[in-house]
């Protein structure tokens, strides 16, 4: 049943930091978060960590873990034998504030740079109308818990900071997608997501897409199909001169931004 | 507005002058600004709601919209609070599903859902305005799930007549949290993020007091900050981290209900705690993890180590005439639901808990101490999968099961509380001027027991209507006579302080530990006076231990040191809930006394009321339950 868990885990803040070891009783069924909670309660009452539900929901607890991005909540300890040596470290595209917990403001400032939905009005009866096969590739993305792992490594910002400001990140590709593809939306924002947003950074390697804990399939069924629609609008000449003559269609009701 | 940026990189100060000020805490070190002021980062707002959850960014939404300068402070990351995981839907008689529904078959299913103890005003409110909050939801982004023809479908849960949530798959709190947390970013309201006030301030106006301010903290460099603000609107959720097998965060300190106490308004209901009949028990880790109530909604039985469906033996009396009493009758309702009555499954959730209680109790449980949850012998796996993805994906990674396969084993969990802050119906509030509540801070909406969905419309409702008129007292006010005073914020600023100068040794997890153990055990589904009157004097000896509580490490990002300040929360709530639970001598709702196991008119008609008194002790007195319109009541006498 119980064992002592071999710990590492990063300890320090922006100011540097190491690699602390420690023993922890763990007990059968349990989760990585749930070791780390019993260090915190008996060995370590400071130690910074981030989490909420404990349920693979709220994507709070991510972090590295043996150096792979993983939510510290979903990470089941029977997965690895009893004498391995766990090492927990922060995510390392943030900046760290204090041990585990790191400044994911980043992804905040790339929300804040996405147009708004814009719908069409209401039918006459007050409701909208939409089929379920037209909202159900929105609502794959929409399935994004905000874990930001998906950010964390992506290798167009990972070790590469300089890339941030003109990068927003599979998060926000998958964003700009769903709202692409929302039926009553009425903004255009393939030029917004191919300038402002880096889209054409994404050479398509599809780390985001094995991290991702809720399995989105964000290469396939967000950023590449965006994508498309980009060279559509940019290179596609019977593409361009259709919707400067015939006001009609998905596109021809959507205003660019 | 003197700076909304919310970020803790910049120095929130007056236009005068920037002072230099220390890099982590963030307090004023220059010396002749000390000598004026309380030094620390200041900010002025119109609304400042505390949570940002489901109806704290309603609120803000609203108040924004009503012109206000609004901020959202909340302890988590933005669109990370407690409402990210409900699961099943908002209700909302929105008729899409049957146009049979309308508000008034809701205001009733509620009403009787909380055994006729809610304020009947907040009930016909919310009953009124949900579809419409709903359809605001759509407006902002939100991508519900559909019927055939279009329109946002709508599903069965306990207690429902109809099929009235509204829904994305079982994830519904996630579409909320989302689509709220977008739209308030679109109108650039300010979120401080990772902040937790630990005190609202008042000051002296025409009516006595009023609220002038609010104290907290930034989790992340414990330097502290203060709001000055006519109106504060309290979003900050429930209380269910006070017991060990529970379905809520770390979040839920019950922050809000001891602020209101504190800052000298009043608490209702606090006795009635719900337990979601349904969470998981196995493995030890993830005990009272909640599963939601759509798999029965969506066909799923309970069954107990006889393999037998038990809920036909606790239909009560009072829910005899909707409640189908054999298995052919309820497998039809799925199905037809005009000419069948509902399968026992879909009672409320107090009263399914309790014969689940009832059946662990008599040796009929499954082997880790639940009941069984069967959905996999009913359904096809393509529908589970489809209907209840994130319990397939919560089953398969936590617990190693199969749901589409296997049954699950489930027991009671600690999921919400109906008590909280009593307001004004029609504005969400306080009887201190400037303080607001909405949510499950709130208390008289749901009575003695809450339907499940009933929840989140509830945020949606009361989120927009506190926000509306707590701006509008703000703008009414003009500010002009708000003061925060010096040494009051030096005073909070020493209390919170407190656990670091403390040389007691007393560790806040133990302590937390402790009481959860006995809220869970004395204070818990079944109860008992000698066991809740032991409850306080152990909740009593735990206050004089955590006066004593020191903690480790500094004031950057220390868990250890928010948890002692959130203990005081936890402990005089708990302290609440077990006077409440004490006084009332019977049993309704989420209330169940041993000793006096059914329901009494008497009680029927009051409401418990607490307030803190000047001595520091809750102070309890009873109110006569307000009187329902004669044109609502006869929507009782007519049977379904």
């Amino acid at each position: 049943m119980g064992y002592d868990l071999k710990l590492r885990v990063w300890r320090g803040d922006a100011s540097g930091g190491g690699l602390n070891e420690y023993a922890v009783q763990v007990e059968e069924g349990e989760v990585v978060l749930d070791a780390i909670h019993r260090l915190q309660a008996t060995q370590a009452g400071d130690l910074a960590v981030r989490w909420n539900c404990k349920a693979g929901k709220c994507g709070s607890c991510s972090a590295e873990i043996n150096g792979r991005p993983r939510l510290l909540c979903m990470t089941r300890l029977a997965d690895f034998a009893e004498g391995d040596v766990i090492t927990v470290t922060p995510m390392r595209s943030f900046p760290v504030i204090r041990d585990l917990v790191t400044d994911v403001s980043y992804n905040y400032e790339k929300a804040r740079e996405v147009p708004s939905f814009a719908p069409t009005p209401r039918d006459p009866d007050g409701k909208r109308r939409m089929m379920q096969v037209d909202v159900e590739r929105g609502q794959e993305f929409r399935k994004c818990i905000e874990c930001f792992l998906c950010q964390n490594t992506c290798h167009v910002v990972r070790d590469h900071d300089h890339n941030k400001p003109a990068f927003a990140g599979p998060r926000f590709f998958l964003r700009y997608a769903e709202l692409d593809m929302h039926p009553l939306d009425t903004n255009d924002r393939r030029k917004l997501s191919q300038d402002a947003a880096g889209l054409g950074m994404c050479n398509i390697t599809k780390c985001c897409t094995e991290v991702c804990p809720e399995g989105i399939k964000i290469t396939d069924n967000a950023i590449i199909p965006m994508k498309e629609r980009v060279a559509d609008r940019k290179y596609d000449p019977v593409v361009w001169l259709g919707s400067k003559i015939f006001k009609r269609g998905d596109r021809a009701s959507r205003e660019e931004v | 507005m003197t700076d909304t940026t919310g970020s803790p990189d910049t120095t929130g100060s007056t236009a005068a002058g920037a002072p230099t000020r220390h890099p982590m805490t963030g307090n004023r070190l220059t010396a002749d600004s000390a000598a004026e002021g309380h030094g620390f980062e200041e900010h002025e707002y119109d609304v400042v709601v505390i949570g940002a959850g489901g109806a704290g960014l309603r609120a803000a939404i609203a108040a924004h919209d009503a012109g206000a300068r609004t901020a959202i402070v909340c302890k988590s990351l933005l669109g990370k609070a407690h409402t990210v995981m409900a699961e099943g839907g908002i209700a909302a008689a929105m008729g899409n599903a049957y146009p049979e529904d309308n508000w008034k078959v809701h205001f009733r299913d509620t009403m009787r859902g909380g055994k006729m103890l809610n304020h009947w005003r907040m009930a016909e409110l919310h009953a009124q305005e949900a579809p419409e909050r709903v359809l605001e939801l759509e407006e902002w982004g939100a991508l519900f799930d559909r019927t055939s023809d279009g329109l946002i479908s709508q599903r069965d849960f306990g207690g429902h007549r109809y099929a009235r949530l509204a829904h994305v798959g079982d994830r519904t709190g996630l579409e909320m949290i989302r689509t709220l947390q977008q739209r308030a970013v679109a109108l650039g309201i300010d979120v401080f993020m990772e902040c937790t006030i630990t005190e609202i301030f008042k000051t002296p106006s025409d009516e006595g007091e009023r609220v002038s301010g609010a104290f907290g903290y930034w989790r992340e460099t414990g330097r502290f900050i203060v709001f000055k603000t006519p109106s504060v609107v309290l979003a900050t959720g429930g209380i269910g981290k006070s017991y060990r097998v529970t379905s809520n965060s770390w979040e839920y300190t019950g922050d809000g209900h001891a602020l209101a106490l504190r800052t000298g308004a009043s608490l209702i209901n606090m006795e009635f705690v719900q337990f979601h009949p349904t969470g998981m028990v196995w493995p030890p880790s993830v005990r009272g993890i909640l599963v939601t109530e759509s798999v029965r909604g969506d066909g799923g039985v309970l069954r107990n180590s006889e393999g037998k469906r038990f809920m036909f033996d606790y239909i009560p009396e009072y829910f005899k005439g909707e409640t189908a009493d054999n298995e052919e009758e309820a497998d039809r309702w799925y199905e037809d639901k005009t000419s069948n009555r509902r399968p026992p499954e879909l009672l409320p959730r107090d009263e399914v808990a309790r014969a689940i209680n009832s059946e662990i109790k008599a040796d009929r449980g499954s082997p880790h101490g639940g009941v069984f949850l069967d959905i996999a012998s009913r359904r096809d796996a393509e529908f589970i999968q489809r209907r209840l993805p994130s319990m397939y994906h919560q089953f398969k990674e936590l617990a190693d099961v199969d749901i589409t396969a296997e049954p699950m084993e489930i027991g009671p969990t600690c999921h919400y509380v109906m008590g909280g802050v009593e307001v004004d119906p029609d504005t969400g509030a306080s009887s201190v001027e400037g303080l607001y509540a909405a949510g499950e801070v709130a208390g008289g909406m749901h009575g003695s027991n809450r339907l499940g969905g009933n929840s989140l419309s509830d945020l949606l409702v009361f989120g927009n209507r506190a926000g509306i008129d707590a701006a509008q007292t703000a703008l009414k006010s003009g500010n002009q006579s708000l003061q925060v005073r010096d040494e009051e914020v030096r005073a909070a600023a020493e209390r919170a302080l407190a656990p670091f100068s403390i040389a007691g040794a007393e560790n806040p997890y133990t302590i937390q530990y402790n009481l959860q153990d006995l809220m869970q055990n004395l204070v818990g589904i079944i109860r008992k006076s000698d066991e809740l009157s032991t409850s306080l004097r152990e909740i009593e000896a735990l206050k004089e231990r955590a006066s004593r509580l020191s903690v480790e490490g500094n004031r950057q990002y220390n868990p250890g040191w928010h948890l002692a300040l959130d203990l005081s929360n936890m402990l005089l709530v708990s302290e609440c809930i077990a006077t409440a639970a004490l006084e009332r001598q019977e049993s309704r709702g989420g209330h169940t006394r041993d000793d006096f196991p059914g329901p009494d008119p008497h009680w029927g008609g009051r409401n418990l009321v607490l307030t803190l008194g000047d001595d520091g002790r809750v102070q309890l007195r009873h109110q006569p339950l307000p009187a329902m319109p004669e044109e609502l009541q006869d929507l009782f006498e007519a049977q379904p």
